[in-house]
């Protein structure tokens, strides 16, 4: 199944915020969404995930969605979107109770995905139990028990810790490379991009454009290694320079909307 | 010049002065009981060296012979059966009429548009005072001291649940939306488990309403129920039964409370 956005633009009221967004996105592709903030990265996922009526253009998808996938199009929220009166378990099985199931099966589902993600002796715990990496493990298990065909996520790690980013990055990837499934990661973080996508789409300060679409070659198992990490330096710098200018004016911008 | 020769070359260490603590209040569980026993005391002393007429204040220890006596005749268990059943039926139709009031102002553009300034301008009536028109148009019995307590407790619980609805993170309902989960699994997993905190404290008002309510209603116009009593025994100057009945009610507000508390315990437990 390939994504592909067509001329997307939108406002509120009368702020633009996203203009002429077109982008193609391969089976099984990362593609790291970077740009300065307010440039309409958040509202571009919302459009993705048909969550937000674009202004103009539209989302098509060309190929056929995998026919075990609940919910082709599934986020990953960064404030992880939980419920607080649910347990771990309780969260997991939200995405899957509206389906035709069994119950059995759906236990089952969901106590691989807990056990798949390092969930599984917390099932019983409420999230405000769990810290905040393990609250977004639990993010991503939902994510994972719907079988998704992409995952749109949403700043997912920004609301953690550097050691916890770190830790659940790594994990990220190891999912990601042994499904492949594809994703769309935004993120204000280079690093983050650098180390997951195959791709880095970068977008310009409100309206949000596309200025720049930087692949990364290196496979992300590789990317560790000092020889890897020598020839990405140049690339983050390169990055680092296309939306500083940008991010300093709108660091410093009003926002009368 | 390096910094420590500004120093007189005498100067022994000093400790810093601590300037923190206070401002934290620590449980003291024995202070209100003493307290509480010992106005008791003060009470039954002063009523009893006759420094007050207990015409006017009877001692607490009469208040509990009169309470004893109630007991005893059963002559409070017909009043008592007779308020709850009052509260219990205006409570019950006050909260099944209010909670669907109150989740259409939360969930519908239009039911908002209609209900909020319909309900900003009945809220504030005083509900006894629609006593007499409610006899009026129900007959007397029953009905109207029921009807009463219903409106009474109405308007808090719609309210509450409007409000409660309001304060669910729109961020979940676009996390249900965006796993494909229909309108109704909406409302009922995300929306209505979010609005149950402010629900249960619409309950504490409702359930202190209906007792109120219930009361004024006896006092008006009632054979039966602890306000038909107390103002009975005022009429015949049996104070120590008058406070018996006073007793009774704050009773069974203290028993509602404690159930509302395990109630809101058991099913937030998730706090």
């Amino acid at each position: 199944m390939e994504l592909i956005l067509e001329g997307i633009g939108h406002e509120y009221g009368t702020l633009s915020v996203l203009d002429g967004i077109g982008l193609k996105l391969g089976a099984g592709e990362i593609v790291a969404l970077i740009g300065p903030s307010g440039c309409g990265k958040s509202t571009l996922l919302g459009i993705i995930g048909g969550l937000l009526r674009p202004a103009r253009g539209r989302v098509a998808i060309s190929g056929a969605v995998p026919p075990d996938s609940l919910n082709p199009f599934t986020f990953v929220f960064q404030d992880f979107a939980l419920l607080p009166w649910r347990t771990v378990a309780g969260n997991v099985a939200l995405a899957l109770e509206h389906h035709a199931i069994s119950p059995a099966e759906r236990r089952e589902r969901v106590e691989a995905a807990l056990h798949r993600i390092g969930l599984g002796e917390f099932r019983d715990a409420y999230p405000k139990q769990l810290s905040g990496g393990m609250r977004q493990r639990v993010g991503i298990a939902r994510a994972l028990v719907v079988r998704p065909a992409i995952l749109l996520m949403d700043e997912p790690l920004s609301a953690l810790d550097a050691q916890s980013r770190e830790l659940l990055m790594e994990e990220f990837l190891a999912l990601w490379l042994g499904e492949r499934v594809a994703a769309v990661y935004v993120t204000h973080n280079l690093a983050e991009a650098l180390r997951l996508a195959d791709r880095i789409v970068v977008l310009s300060r409100r309206p949000g454009r596309i200025k720049a679409i930087v692949p990364v070659t290196i496979p992300q198992r590789e990317r560790l290694r000092p020889s890897a990490q020598a020839e990405l330096a140049p690339l983050y710098d390169q990055l680092w320079e296309g939306i500083k200018a940008e991010a300093q004016v709108a660091d410093r911008e009003v926002i009368d909307a | 010049m390096p910094s420590e020769q500004i120093l007189p070359a005498d100067a022994a260490p000093r400790s810093i002065a601590f300037r923190g603590g206070g401002f934290t209040l620590r449980p003291r569980p024995w202070a209100s009981w003493i307290a509480f026993a010992a106005v008791l005391a003060l009470w039954q002393v002063a009523v009893g060296t006759r420094l007050v007429d207990p015409v006017f204040l009877p001692s607490p220890f009469s208040i509990l012979l009169a309470l004893q006596h109630l007991i005893v005749t059963g002559e409070l268990w017909g009043d008592l059966a007779a308020s709850l059943s009052r509260i219990g039926g205006g409570w019950a139709i006050g909260t099944v009429t209010g909670l669907a009031a109150g989740l259409g102002m939360g969930l519908f553009s239009p039911a908002r548009a209609v209900g909020v300034p319909v309900i900003s301008a009945l809220f504030p009536i005083p509900k006894i005072a629609l006593l007499p028109l409610l006899i009026l148009w129900l007959g007397i019995g029953e009905t109207p001291k029921v009807a009463t307590i219903a409106l009474g407790v109405f308007f808090p619980t719609a309210i509450a649940t409007m409000s409660g609805i309001d304060g669910v993170s729109l961020s979940l309902v676009r996390m249900g939306q965006s796993f494909g989960l229909p309108f109704g699994d909406i409302v009922r997993k995300i929306v209505l488990p979010g609005a149950l905190p402010s629900i249960l404290a619409g309950f504490r008002i409702s359930t202190a309403t209906a007792l109120l309510l219930v009361v004024a209603a006896e006092m008006i116009g009632a054979q039966r129920g602890i306000g038909a009593f107390v103002t009975t025994t005022g009429n015949l100057m049996q104070t120590d039964q008058l406070m018996a009945g006073v007793v009774v009610l704050s009773i069974l507000g203290l028993l509602i409370g404690a159930l509302l508390g395990v109630l809101e315990r058991w099913l937030l437990r998730w706090r």
